[in-house]
């Protein structure tokens, strides 16, 4: 166990010697990978808060119902009890015309066009709220109720969420091969920046070597290495998406004002924080591993 | 202790550099092993450490057959013995004390007991003084005793030296060999390659002579 600590801090303490003895191309190394893993970092911070927003949004999906223009008030009622009865209908709210157009009159500025009309243009309607938000129920709902006699239309209000959804998960993909890729760039850069530390430490290597270290001995301190400059790459990640969102949110908030929104951005979560961090470190460790691994065996058959 | 039995080794595309050597070493014995330059006594003394594996034959230290070590062996046997290079490998970067650091950092020992050691052995070799200096501002005499540092900080049992004396005067050589000698006095085995035996040894000490690969003596 003393050994094992002892060479563990070893290594470490070496590989952060060499980190700070070359500071100019660690830092650049550094801030590669970070920008490397800001972009999917980033996008899937996008994606999460488009998310929050639609879901802030549609809550849970409901049903417009607009009754024919010449329904008469039994039909209403009829139609209100038989919403009542329904097992899938969980509430439902009656908006007479009136009270629409009262809304309409107050809420979007065309008073004056609203009072010059000669009669009520809207329908009485429905608004009602489904017990299940699963996308097929509804369709069903939709279907059913659209055949009751004196029914206009039904509208879906859950199909532009859909929409929405189905762009989120095109989203989801794209930043997945984004981070696909990337994760291989990342992979490069400390495969090869191990590579120059070993040329350049091959006499260390091979001193060791002959005065009986191990190979683990020689490979973990470049191991440390990638994982700390994998590990800062996520750090630069992270600050780079706060920056971001900093930089954005004034005027996102002007924005989402002009559509009567509270929204700003918000960061990746810590638990999503932490899976960049471990992430980044995994894949430096990864890309020092196949390094030393590859260099060792090349010095081996010398 | 060391003992080899009709060890053969032929380089690639190259001549016999030892044919069918067999001789044995006691623990605690003082072997000088002479010949003319391209004898073989380098590579007898690679052999032990492994460095190089026999192209027949068994090589035995510490009654491992070193020839058939694996490779995770390999590192563990050589922490038992203490090497002199001829070309003394000493790393240029780093201080006298971090040189002879070296090997008990990768045995993994604990850092203030380490660096009593290191003083230790570098007393011994009389560079206690030079410790903090970088090795390139050292002479090719400290420099061959900064290697000896390297060599007997992990306290092996088995001490092998390539022509440590190879580049000095005769004063320094002796020296040096005294140096060797007053480890024998310990009970270290002790395996000494020069060309110049007959000025270095003395007349108690056992002598393995080659010639063109073949043990004469």
């Amino acid at each position: 166990m003393r050994v094992w600590l002892s060479h563990h801090s070893y290594a470490l303490l070496l590989a952060l010697k060499r980190l700070s003895g070359n500071p100019f191309p660690s830092l650049l190394s550094i801030i590669v990978i970070g920008i490397a893993l800001s972009l999917p970092a980033g996008g899937y911070m996008l994606l999460g808060n488009l998310q929050s927003l639609s879901g802030h949004i549609s809550g849970s999906p409901q049903l417009s119902l607009f009754l024919a223009m010449d329904s008469k008030p039994t039909d209403v009622s009829q139609i209100g009890s038989r919403l009542k009865q329904h097992p899938l209908v969980s509430s439902f709210k009656f908006i007479p015309k009136d009270h629409a157009l009262e809304q309409l009159k107050q809420g979007s500025g065309l008073a004056d066009v609203v009072d010059s009309l000669s009669q009520n243009p809207l329908p009485d309607a429905f608004v009602i709220n489904a017990k299940n938000t699963d996308p097929i129920v509804l369709d069903r709902l939709h279907g059913e109720i659209q055949k009751w006699p004196k029914i206009d239309h039904v509208q879906l209000d859950s199909s532009w969420a859909k929409r929405l959804d189905s762009l989120l998960t095109l989203g989801r993909l794209a930043v997945l091969m984004l981070a696909i890729l990337l994760s291989f760039a990342l992979v490069a850069v400390t495969f090869n920046t191990i590579r120059l530390q070993i040329l350049t430490r091959l006499d260390e290597i091979e001193v060791s070597k002959l005065i009986g270290a191990s190979n683990g001995f020689i490979r973990r301190p470049f191991l440390y290495f990638g994982a700390i400059q994998g590990m800062t790459g996520g750090i630069i990640a992270w600050l780079i998406i706060a920056l971001g969102i900093y930089l954005s949110n004034n005027a996102l908030a002007d924005l989402a004002a002009l559509y009567a929104l509270d929204f700003r951005l918000q960061h990746l979560s810590s638990r999503d924080c932490m899976s960049l961090l471990l992430f980044s470190t995994w894949l430096g460790w990864m890309g020092a591993w196949l390094s030393v691994t590859s260099q060792l065996s090349q010095i081996e058959t010398q | 202790m060391i003992s080899f039995s009709n060890v053969s080794k032929r380089y690639p595309n190259s001549y016999d550099a030892l044919t069918k050597v067999s001789f044995t070493i006691d623990s605690g014995e003082m072997v000088f092993v002479t010949g003319h330059s391209g004898a073989g006594k380098s590579t007898l003394l690679k052999l032990i450490g492994a460095i190089e594996r026999p192209t027949s034959g068994s090589v035995i230290v510490n009654g491992q057959n070193v020839g058939a070590l694996k490779g995770g062996a390999i590192p563990i046997l050589r922490r038992n013995l203490g090497l002199v290079f001829q070309d003394h490998k000493i790393l240029f970067d780093r201080s006298v004390f971090d040189n002879v650091l070296l090997p008990l950092q990768i045995c993994g020992f604990d850092p203030k007991e380490a660096s009593g050691r290191v003083r230790a052995a570098l007393d011994k070799v009389g560079l206690l003084s030079k410790e903090k200096v970088k090795p390139i501002t050292l002479s090719g005499g400290e420099q061959q005793r900064l290697c000896i540092a390297r060599a007997v900080v992990n306290r092996p049992s088995i001490l092998i030296a390539d022509e440590p004396t190879g580049n000095l005067d005769s004063d320094y050589a002796h020296e040096i060999i005294d140096m060797f000698r007053s480890f024998h006095q310990v009970g270290v085995t002790v395996l000494i390659a020069t060309h110049d035996a007959a000025r270095l040894g003395g007349s108690q000490d056992r002598i393995l002579a080659l010639d063109h690969g073949a043990l004469t003596v």
